[in-house]
C-alpha cells in the first residue's frame, strides 16, 4: 500500500555501548488522504461545468423618433418573404410585404420541421432572388429580406428558432417587426379555413 | 500506487482549478437552442431570467458594483434602505421583486429570501421605458450608470411567451440598446444549409 518507509531496515549496527532505544514505527498509513482525494475529484467532476453558455448576438435596428415615416426606405415586394408566427409553433409566411389593401396575400402554413418546414422555404425564395438578380430584374444591392412578426401567442423559442434560421441559412437582412391587426387577421381567417383551432 | 496517487491527485489539482462555481439562480430556466457558437463573457454582464410563466429575474456579476447599484436605486426610488439591507442585496445573486416589496424582502434572512424569491412575482416591466410601473427600466438605467461596459444577455425559457420578451426588447430599444446577447443552447448545424457549408469551407475563411 501506500506507505512511506523510513525506518532503516538492518545493516549498520550500533556500538557496543549504545542502548537500544525503542523503536517506533514511522510508516504512515496514506490510504485516508488518497481516499479523501478521490473523493474530492468526484465531487469536482460532477460539479465542472466544462461547456460555456452559448450566446445568440442580436442587433436591433436604430430606432430614431425623429424619422418620418416618408424618409424610410421601401423594401421590394419582390425579395421580402414575411413570416408570422403563432401558437402552437405555427410558422405562416407569405412572399412580399403584404402592404396592398386590395389584394389579401396568401398565407401558407409551415412548422420548424428540419424537413419541408420553413427552412425550405427560406432556401427557396433565396434562391429566387438569386435567380432574379442574375437576370437583371433586381440589382446587385438587393438582399432577400425576411420580415419576422411573433404575434401575442407565440413563444420565445419560436423567435430563438426563427433567429437561428437566418443564421443557418446565410439571410443577412431580417427584422423584427410587430404584427398588424390586418395580419393578426389573416391568421385568424387561415384558421378557420383549416377547420378551427 | 503511488503513480496512481499521483495522477489522481493532479486530477484533483485540475478539477479544482478548472471549476467556475455556477451563481444561484432564482428559477430553472431551459433556454431553446441554436447554432450560435458566442461563448458568454465572463464579466461585466446583466442578466436578465425570464422564467416559463413571464417573471423577470436581474442579476448582475460584480459585487461592488452590485453595492453600487443598489445605493443608485435607493438614491432614485427613495426606499429607504438601512446599510445592512444595501450590503443584502450586494450579497444576493438575483432580484425579482417589485420596488414596493424590495425593502422587506431584503430585511429577511437569506433562507427566507429564497423561499420569497420562488414564489416572487418577478420585476414589473412595460413596452415603455418612461411609463413609472416599468421598473425594469430603472434597474436597466442604474446598472448603466454603475457600470456602462455591462453587456446584455436574456436568458428566457423556451416556454416564455413572446410578449413578455418583447417587453424587455422594447424596454431596452427605449435606452438605446439595440445590441444585446441571447442565451442558447448549442445544436449541431443541420447539413445543406448554407451555414453549414460555411463552417465546412475550411479555415481560410474564419467569420
Amino acid at each position: 500500500m501506500a506507505e512511506m518507509d523510513t525506518s532503516s531496515s538492518g545493516g549498520h549496527k550500533k556500538g557496543p555501548g549504545v542502548k537500544k532505544g525503542k523503536k517506533l514505527s514511522t510508516r504512515i498509513d496514506l490510504t485516508p488522504m488518497v481516499d479523501l482525494g478521490f473523493l474530492l475529484i468526484t465531487f469536482f467532476m460532477y460539479t465542472t461545468t466544462m461547456a460555456k453558455p452559448k450566446t445568440m448576438e442580436i442587433n436591433m435596428p436604430y430606432k430614431d423618433p425623429n424619422l418620418k415615416i416618408e424618409d424610410q426606405n421601401k423594401i421590394k415586394n419582390s425579395v421580402a418573404l414575411t413570416i408570422l408566427l403563432s401558437k402552437n409553433h405555427r410558422v405562416y409566411y407569405y412572399e412580399g410585404i403584404g402592404d396592398d389593401p386590395n389584394k389579401a396575400p396568401e398565407l401558407k402554413v409551415t412548422y420548424f420541421t428540419p424537413t419541408k418546414g420553413i427552412r425550405d422555404e427560406i432556401i427557396a425564395k433565396k434562391k429566387m432572388v438569386d435567380d432574379m438578380k442574375r437576370s437583371g430584374q433586381l440589382t446587385a444591392k438587393d438582399e432577400t429580406t425576411v420580415l419576422i412578426k411573433p404575434d401575442t401567442t407565440s413563444t420565445y423559442s419560436d423567435l430563438v428558432n426563427i433567429l437561428d434560421e437566418m443564421n443557418i441559412n446565410d439571410i443577412k437582412v431580417y427584422a423584427i417587426i410587430d404584427i398588424t391587426d390586418i395580419e393578426q387577421g389573416f391568421i385568424k381567417e387561415t384558421e378557420a379555413a383549416s377547420g378551427g383551432k | 500506487m503511488t503513480a496512481m496517487c499521483d495522477v489522481a491527485f493532479l486530477l484533483l489539482t485540475f478539477f479544482m482549478l478548472a471549476t467556475k462555481f455556477k451563481p444561484d439562480e432564482p428559477v430553472i430556466v431551459k433556454t431553446p437552442s441554436s447554432i450560435s457558437e458566442i461563448p458568454l463573457p465572463d464579466v461585466d454582464i446583466m442578466l436578465l431570467t425570464v422564467d416559463p410563466k413571464g417573471r423577470i429575474f436581474f442579476a448582475i456579476d460584480n459585487k461592488l458594483m452590485r453595492k453600487s447599484l443598489i445605493e443608485d436605486i435607493n438614491y432614485q426610488r427613495d426606499l429607504k434602505l438601512t446599510d445592512a439591507e444595501k450590503t443584502a442585496f450586494a450579497i444576493d445573486a438575483s432580484i425579482g421583486i417589485p420596488f414596493s416589496q424590495l425593502k422587506s424582502y431584503l430585511a429577511l434572512p437569506p433562507e427566507q429570501q429564497k423561499t420569497m424569491e420562488v414564489n416572487a412575482p418577478g420585476i414589473p416591466t412595460d413596452t415603455s421605458v418612461t411609463s413609472p410601473q416599468n421598473e425594469l427600466a430603472s434597474w436597466i438605467k442604474s446598472a448603466r450608470t454603475v457600470n456602462p461596459k455591462l453587456r446584455i444577455c436574456i436568458k428566457a425559457d423556451g416556454q416564455a411567451s413572446y410578449p413578455m420578451v418583447k417587453k424587455i426588447i422594447k424596454t431596452l430599444e427605449g435606452w438605446k440598446i439595440f445590441k444585446f446577447n441571447l442565451i442558447t443552447d448549442l445544436k449541431a448545424i443541420p447539413s445543406g444549409t448554407a451555414a453549414y457549408a460555411d463552417a465546412h469551407s475550411g479555415d481560410k475563411k474564419t467569420k
